[in-house]
């Protein structure tokens, strides 16, 4: 098969890792928030709620979490969810996984951030809300980037772990081709999708890091 | 009627007591400085009266408002010298955007940073920093400005010109409670003087009388410093 071919062929399942990338993105990273927000909580049994479900989250393969979550509500629960079940799995399963990681990222960003900062704000009559956002997160967004950028570009290569529930992103895709062809081709071409889709991750990451330097 | 009025206040941080019955009052224009050695109490005393700590038992009576300025400044590091000294009062007192500016341009002024507006607090010194830290607080119209040792993270280079802004507050009757380690400044600027030792006032009074006392631990801190 020509290369161009190849290429045609890929491009549908291109789509697809591009949204499951911005989708994860759109929605672990506010869900991290929220659970490091719990994973720092003064109520201790929530505090305990969250460090086991981080702990699980990081103890065990993605691509486990991807089958469970995508067959759990059949095999556990015996409902039968519809054709479209299939990519809102792979959404929720990657969102849940990344969250625990984002969870932890913002922690230690948060916990970095010196206790005088709190004092001057609580002085100046900031509320609480006002302090976090106004004081506290802005500075914890430049702390966390490059563990964040970190974090997104091993999302861009994990999109492929969605093959294990036959979702058509580009990996899947290049599989097939590539056992049909009895050629490794298209598995080249996706190679360099992934690639190129982390230079420009790198690239963006980096300008918003650069944007950040306007302080030390 | 006093500006502000601490009674029998006491705290302790587990088994350690820091301040064992504190009473003190602060009228409207003193200055009053309150010196001690480390340990003594006397920023756990600062902090409890600007609410940063609980107290276990006592009273306050103040209302009014207050700034703090604090020994490592706390400036937010991701503001500009302006938002630092303009945001709360257009966020938190809900002024008037020109009138708050134009007041923080005077403060700047004051402290000679009218140049610094536009700066970042890693572009200052130390020095510059504290002085930021003090327009910050002046801009909130506080009824009392506290200062927790405002020279200790300083140079001692540096330390002149955050007293001399202190001395011209003084000198306009602004109402200050200082906890400091600078004696001859304690003594120079003060109405007032509390000496702390062991979470207890020890002495109190004007310059002269504390600094003439006979009391033995009151003696033996001030030896320290002119030994």
């Amino acid at each position: 098969m020509i290369l161009s071919n190849v290429i045609a062929q890929l491009l549908g399942g291109m789509v697809t890792s591009i949204e499951i990338f911005i989708l994860t993105l759109l929605f672990s990273l506010p869900l991290g928030l929220v659970i490091a927000g719990g994973r720092m909580s003064k109520f201790a049994p929530l505090r305990w709620l969250m460090k086991v479900y981080i702990s699980i989250m990081r103890g065990t393969p993605l691509m486990l979490q991807l089958i469970v979550v995508f067959f759990a509500p059949y095999y556990v629960f015996g409902v039968s969810l519809s054709a479209d079940y299939r990519f809102i799995a792979v959404i929720i399963a990657f969102t849940i996984n990344y969250a625990a990681y984002f969870a932890e990222i913002y922690r230690g960003g948060i916990e970095s951030i010196n206790s005088g900062q709190y004092e001057a704000a609580q002085v100046l009559g900031y509320s609480k809300i006002e302090t976090f956002f106004i004081i506290i997160m802005p500075q914890v967004f430049k702390v966390i980037l490059p563990s964040v950028t970190n974090e997104v570009i091993t999302l861009v290569k994990d999109t492929s772990l969605s093959f294990v529930i036959a979702i058509p992103e580009m990996f899947t895709v290049a599989k097939q081709i590539a056992a049909a062809d009895a050629s490794i081709a298209a598995l080249l071409v996706a190679g360099v999708f992934y690639y190129i889709f982390n230079i420009i991750v790198a690239f963006v990451m980096e300008y918003l890091e650069n944007r950040m330097n306007y302080y030390e | 009627m006093s500006l502000l009025e601490v009674k029998n206040l006491k705290k302790s941080f587990d088994d350690n007591v820091v301040l064992k019955d504190i009473s003190l009052s602060v009228e409207k224009g003193e200055v009053l400085a309150i010196i001690g050695p480390s340990g003594s109490g006397k920023s756990t005393l600062l902090r409890c009266i600007t609410d940063l700590e609980t107290e276990d038992s006592g009273e306050i009576n103040f209302d009014g408002s207050f700034g703090l300025v604090f020994q490592n400044f706390n400036l937010f590091p991701h503001h500009s010298v302006m938002k630092n000294i303009t945001n709360a009062p257009i966020r938190v007192q809900k002024r008037d955007k020109k009138e708050v500016f134009e007041h923080a341009r005077d403060l700047l002024k004051k402290m000679g940073l009218e140049d610094k507006e536009d700066a970042y607090p890693c572009e200052l010194s130390g020095g510059q920093q504290q002085r930021v830290s003090i327009a910050r607080a002046l801009a909130m119209n506080p009824d009392i400005l506290f200062f927790d040792e405002p020279t200790s993270a300083l140079d001692p280079e540096l330390t002149g010109e955050i007293l001399k802004v202190i001395r011209d507050l003084a000198a306009e009757n602004m109402t200050m409670v200082i906890v400091t380690h600078e004696m001859a400044f304690a003594r120079n600027v003060a109405d007032n003087i509390i000496f702390m030792d062991g979470g207890v006032i020890v002495e109190q009074g004007t310059p002269e009388e504390v600094f003439s006392s006979e009391n033995k631990r009151m003696k033996d801190f001030l030896g320290k410093f002119y030994d």
